[in-house]
């Protein structure tokens, strides 16, 4: 057997007792850092804000923009004319920076509806209607462009303006932040 | 601080009882009394002192702010009102406070500059520059939460950008935000949160000063010459010299800050902030203070979003590698002729990218500003290297003395006192 020329030094119960002290106060302070991140998150009245809304239809001319809100969120409702759902429609999706087609945005039946959220999906301004190279949204913030369908078609904008949650409950009134119909 | 043992001998009797029990008297006397300063330094060195002004000013001010400031969604815009037009000289605790954030940048850009042209980052002052970093990077997130508190136009969209910046982050992103605003978009949680960090940041900062000034003060100041203090005849003591001088400066800058405060209070800021915060209009043209806009048009030149984010930060983390990126011997930039025109590039690129982030993001302003980031990076990251192997400096003075009274017998080469800054004696 050689000698090490290095002497370990056997570990004692004093250093069990140290690690284990340290490792149990270690513990402690990340568990207390718990509720102080958790008192962060959105609160109980928020998320009881945040419930769907009901929105009618009807008062929506051909061709308008209304902008709603949902959770804080803006949501814009869009009566599609035809000449915009043709235009919608009628795109390669393979060229589009994130492929989506228009009947993937619209409910099946009522593609002229258009639903989407207001905010631009780079840093969140709100894109200016019926503007833009496909008259569909122009954000001036930093020249994001979108199509008659929400998506983006230009400008430093990631993705395309998401659908939010929602359903038609009759042919005239939908409700935003549910999938289906009870 | 802890290399200069104080020489400080309480006179008084009560003095001596105080000092043997807690010695700050001799902590002063050590390092504003007694601490020696180089007899060269020229105006740009009193910008630290200036510096600490601002902050104590910014801080006096916003304590009695936060006595008429309701931080709710619901209050705010009205209680900045309130301030404005009931309380009495509300007006000018605000405009005080608004354009003290913007002198405050106004001389730290003055001081980071001086010392990027001075070299007062390199060895042995890395810990200090990158204390300064530190700093300047809390500057800026207090500056940000302080311009959402009005919660007019350009704070509730200044906000929802910046809010969604992080959202880039991959992985962690939609859980930084979602804890920023405490809700699902920006509202009054955040207003609130912003408010409470807005009052607290400030106080870190002053934390990070004393770490910046202690680590000032073992080393010593860098001087226009970059030479070390090398004898006593090259230093002057602290008290009166540089105290004196530090306080005619600040005066001068306080002239400065009040023409501002009572002339043009709002020059600096933006109409549209005086137009209550609107969630479903975004301000035709969204513009940070003027003291983000280079930042600001490094993230708007990169055409993807998380490659803006990431270059917005990479191009205010670089300045803490820049002690080590500068690979010249050399400190000062008087005595390196190929860095003083790369220098003097650098300060045209960040007013240039300030004057883009500025302009709307179309057509070749887009164009310029990729341009001007490709040069920020390039500056920092190949030639900054480089050129301390290219370069050949000129002859440096032998002391500091030296450079202020000529070379006595010619020995060592240039004339240095003709080329190192004016020469202003305290």
């Amino acid at each position: 057997m050689a000698d090490t020329t290095t002497t370990l030094v056997e570990p004692t119960r004093r250093d069990f007792l140290y690690i284990a002290t340290g490792a149990v106060a270690a513990v402690g302070a990340a568990t207390l850092v718990w509720p102080f991140v958790q008192s962060l998150t959105p609160d109980a009245a928020t998320v009881a804000a945040g419930a769907p809304v009901e929105v009618d239809l009807t008062p929506i001319a051909d061709g308008q923009i209304v902008k709603v809100f949902w959770r804080g969120k803006l949501i814009f409702i869009r009566n599609r004319t035809p000449a915009e759902i043709k235009a919608a429609e009628d795109v390669n999706i393979a060229t589009l920076r994130d492929p989506q087609a228009d009947s993937a945005r619209v409910k099946p039946g009522h593609a002229k509806w258009l639903i989407v959220y207001g905010n631009c999906t780079h840093l969140g301004c709100v894109p200016l209607g019926h503007q833009g190279e496909y008259e569909g949204w122009f954000c001036p913030c930093h020249g994001s462009i979108f199509d008659t369908s929400g998506r983006v078609r230009g400008g430093p904008a990631p993705t395309n303006l998401p659908v939010p949650p929602y359903a038609f409950t009759t042919d005239t009134k939908i409700v935003i932040g549910q999938e289906v119909t009870a | 601080m802890s290399q200069h043992p104080s020489t400080y001998i309480p006179k008084s009797a009560l003095g001596k009882w105080f000092e043997s029990r807690l010695p700050i008297a001799g902590l002063v006397h050590s390092s504003f009394i007694a601490f020696p300063v180089p007899r060269n330094l020229n105006y740009f060195w009193t910008f630290g002192a200036i510096l600490v002004f601002m902050l104590i000013s910014q801080i006096v001010t916003g304590v009695f702010l936060a006595m008429f400031y309701a931080p709710n969604a619901a209050l705010a815009f009205q209680s900045v009102e309130h301030i404005m037009r009931d309380v009495h000289y509300g007006w000018l605790l605000r405009y005080l406070h608004a354009n003290g954030a913007s002198m405050f940048f106004v001389a730290v850009y003055i001081h980071i500059f001086r010392g990027l042209y001075y070299g007062s980052y390199k060895a042995p002052r890395e810990v200090l520059w990158i204390l300064g970093v530190v700093i300047y990077g809390l500057m800026m997130a207090t500056a940000f939460m302080g311009y959402v508190l009005p919660w007019g136009q350009m704070s509730y969209w200044g906000a929802t950008v910046i809010t969604n910046i992080l959202a880039a982050i991959p992985v962690i992103g939609d859980t930084i935000q979602s804890l920023l605003w405490g809700g699902y978009s920006v509202g009054n949680p955040t207003l609130n949160r912003f408010f409470s960090i807005h009052y607290l940041l400030p106080f870190m900062i002053f934390g990070v000063v004393i770490l910046h000034v202690w680590a000032l003060h073992v080393p010593g100041q860098n001087n226009p010459t970059g030479v070390p203090i090398k004898s006593g005849k090259d230093a002057i003591p602290f008290t009166p010299y540089a105290t004196i001088k530090d306080i005619f400066a600040t005066v001068v800058f306080l002239i400065f800050f009040a023409y501002f405060v009572f002339y043009i209070p709002n020059f600096m800021g933006h109409a549209d902030n005086y137009v209550p915060a609107n969630p479903s209009v975004t301000p035709s043209h969204i513009v940070p203070e003027w003291y983000f806009l280079p930042f600001y048009a490094i993230l708007r030149a990169i055409p993807d979003k998380l490659g803006g984010v990431i270059a917005m930060f990479a191009s205010i983390a670089v300045l803490a590698f820049v002690p080590w990126l500068d690979t010249s011997r050399v400190r000062s930039t008087a005595y390196r002729p190929l860095y003083k025109q790369f220098f003097w590039i650098l300060v045209a690129d960040a007013i240039l990218l300030g004057w883009l982030g500025a302009k709307p993001p179309e057509g070749w302003y887009v164009i310029v500003s990729q341009i001007a980031t490709a040069y920020y990076f390039i500056h920092f990251l190949v030639i900054l290297p480089l050129l301390g192997f290219i370069e050949r400096p000129l002859p440096l003075p032998n002391s500091i003395l030296e450079s202020v009274l000529g070379a006595k017998k010619g020995g060592s080469g240039m004339p240095a006192g003709a080329n190192a800054e004016p020469q202003i004696k305290g």
